[in-house]
């Protein structure tokens, strides 16, 4: 195999004087769970930020199955298989849970310069809004407007949505913050069904889980990647100890 | 909820059932006045539906509505000052130039958000009232006089006060059942949720520009025909019809009607006029009754005319 399906390279990205991507370079193979750790402000959500495209690198190159997309605007990246969820919910919360999901799927089926045809009966947005809901857990909910739906239940309705993208990678931005013990668990196993069709990196504080999920971790400390492997080199691993340690940042179970 | 969709439904009924028999109100009680104000008011009540569009489906607070009116009127004006009295060249000219204007404004003005965006819509109607201010051929600031009502071949002859009124409301209910045909499909659902979360559609994979500058343009086409009936019911057209106050009433009527609802512009319309003309009737400073009654609704009646009637029922 020539390219990993996910290449970065010595990404760049400052905010004014402070460096908050230095230099990372990290792949992630065919249904790899790629996962990212590292203590709070260690600059996790500005790296999934310029993988998503909605923040521009400052030097670099991210690379999508060998293509450049480092400077793609972030629906460009959609449309070739790159999907995130959000560590804060960002849902349409005036939609219902299936509208949402419709959507995502519509963007990827064909085009939506269709003014006339009501697109609540379309069925093939439906069916494919319905599976990717019944594939989290939330087929019974289709017809609840977000924002009356749980925490729990929207953190899994944003993963309904990345996956009706239909997407060759899922950027997944802390699937469990804020979710309890069963919630998280679900979410794990979920996530490990996934693992064999698409890609995944995973950002998470919930170490538990991500030694669990993770075929390689990256430590990400100060903007710099300080340690790779895989987990059992990881938690082995002196600098990740001391780093972790030292910063005062322990690491709990649940961010 | 089924309960309370219902008395809007009632009171929509209501409404439209009164806006298609009026004429007939008129022609038994010899009351010619009624029609003429009512013509006024379904034409305005036209462009307030398309500014809804936009802003109440699309999130897009443009307060340079009224210069699609402007538009729409002066592509009537001046071809008939230039002897092209035929509605079937008068209209489709004042619907192009409008989409136009509505295509090179909306380019510029959806690159800024919130209160630029506002801003931005203003100058650019603004810019258009004071060149049809500087347009000395076709009156300049006096405004344009149109001796001949758009022409339609013997099909339809405006200057009837009652085609005129049908063709006017065959006009507004034709575009609102185009605006509800329109937020239901594909492109409305993609515009309604850039409404609702810019980023989220990002990263689905919609381009958030293109949808809303679509949106804006077909938007500006309709209130560009609200625009060419107006002219002809008025027979005149004049720069004051682009004044900024005028993108405010508009703006008014949806506020007051209920955004983001269907029927909500056209209900704000004909209330805000009728109090209009019934206010100024009883004195001189109407304002001062006028603003604070407006006020009022917009304080306690959230989402409008249509909020409260939704309200009604539940409570």
């Amino acid at each position: 195999m020539a390219d990993p399906l996910l290449r970065v390279d010595n990404l760049v990205r400052r905010f004014g004087g402070i460096v908050a991507t230095d230099h990372v370079s990290l792949d992630v193979g065919d249904r790899e769970i790629h996962a990212i750790i590292g203590p709070n402000g260690a600059g996790k959500t500005t790296l999934i930020s310029q993988l998503t495209g909605h923040l521009v690198p400052h030097g670099g190159t991210i690379r999508l199955a060998g293509r450049d997309i480092s400077r793609l605007p972030a629906w460009r990246r959609s449309a070739l298989g790159l999907a995130r969820s959000f560590q804060i919910t960002s849902l349409l919360s005036d939609f219902t849970a299936a509208d949402n999901v419709a959507l995502a799927a519509q963007a990827h089926h064909g085009h939506s310069f269709r003014f006339l045809a009501n697109a609540r009966k379309e069925k093939g947005l439906r069916d494919a809004a319905h599976a990717a809901l019944e594939r989290v857990g939330l087929a019974s909910r289709a017809d609840v407007p977000v924002a009356r739906l749980s925490h729990g239940e929207q953190r899994e309705l944003e993963l309904a949505v990345a996956l009706a993208t239909r997407p060759q990678i899922l950027l997944l931005d802390e699937p469990m913050a804020g979710l309890g013990a069963t919630e998280s668990a679900r979410m794990v196993k979920l996530l490990g069904d996934l693992r064999r069709e698409v890609s995944i990196v995973l950002v998470e504080h919930d170490m538990e889980a991500v030694f669990a999920l993770a075929d390689r971790i990256s430590v990400l400390v100060y903007g710099r990647i300080i340690a790779s492997g895989v987990p059992d080199a990881i938690r082995q691993n002196d600098e990740v100890k001391r780093a972790y340690l030292g910063d005062q940042h322990v690491v709990t179970r649940n961010g | 909820m089924n309960a309370s969709l219902n008395v809007r439904n009632v009171v929509t009924g209501l409404v439209v059932a009164g806006l298609v028999l009026l004429p007939v109100y008129s022609a038994l009680s010899g009351n010619v006045f009624v029609l003429t104000l009512f013509t006024r008011i379904v034409i305005l009540a036209l462009a307030a539906a398309s500014l809804n569009l936009i802003m109440g489906y699309g999130g897009m607070m443009s307060f340079g509505h009224a210069a699609y009116l402007g538009i729409g009127g002066y592509a009537v004006g001046m071809l008939a000052q230039e002897g092209i009295g035929s509605g079937f060249v008068q209209l489709p000219v004042a619907l192009a130039a409008s989409a136009l204007f509505a295509l090179v404004i909306g380019a510029l003005s959806l690159r800024t958000r919130g209160v630029y965006f506002i801003m931005i819509t203003l100058a650019f109607a603004q810019m258009a009232y004071y060149v049809a201010s500087g347009l000395a051929r076709y009156g300049g600031d006096d405004g344009l006089t149109i001796y001949k009502r758009s022409d339609f071949a013997g099909l339809l002859n405006l200057s009837n006060r009652v085609q005129f009124y049908y063709l006017c409301l065959a006009c507004l209910l034709g575009v609102v059942f185009l605006i509800w045909r329109i937020v239901n499909s594909r492109f409305g659902l993609v515009v309604q949720g850039l409404r609702s979360n810019e980023q989220r559609m990002q990263a689905i994979g919609f381009p958030a520009k293109r949808y809303r500058l679509v949106c804006f343009v077909i938007a500006g086409t309709m209130c560009g025909l609200a625009g060419a009936l107006l002219a002809n019911n008025t027979d005149f057209v004049s720069p004051a019809v682009m004044y900024w106050t005028r993108s405010g009433d508009l703006m008014v009527m949806v506020i007051l009607g209920g955004m983001g609802t269907l029927f909500g512009p056209v209900i704000g319309a004909v209330v805000y006029l009728l109090l209009e003309e019934f206010l100024s009737q009883l004195t001189e400073y109407w304002a001062i009754i006028m603003g604070p009654l407006l006020l009022l609704i917009v304080l306690f009646g959230r989402g409008g005319i249509m909020g409260l009637l939704g309200r009604l029922k539940r409570g």
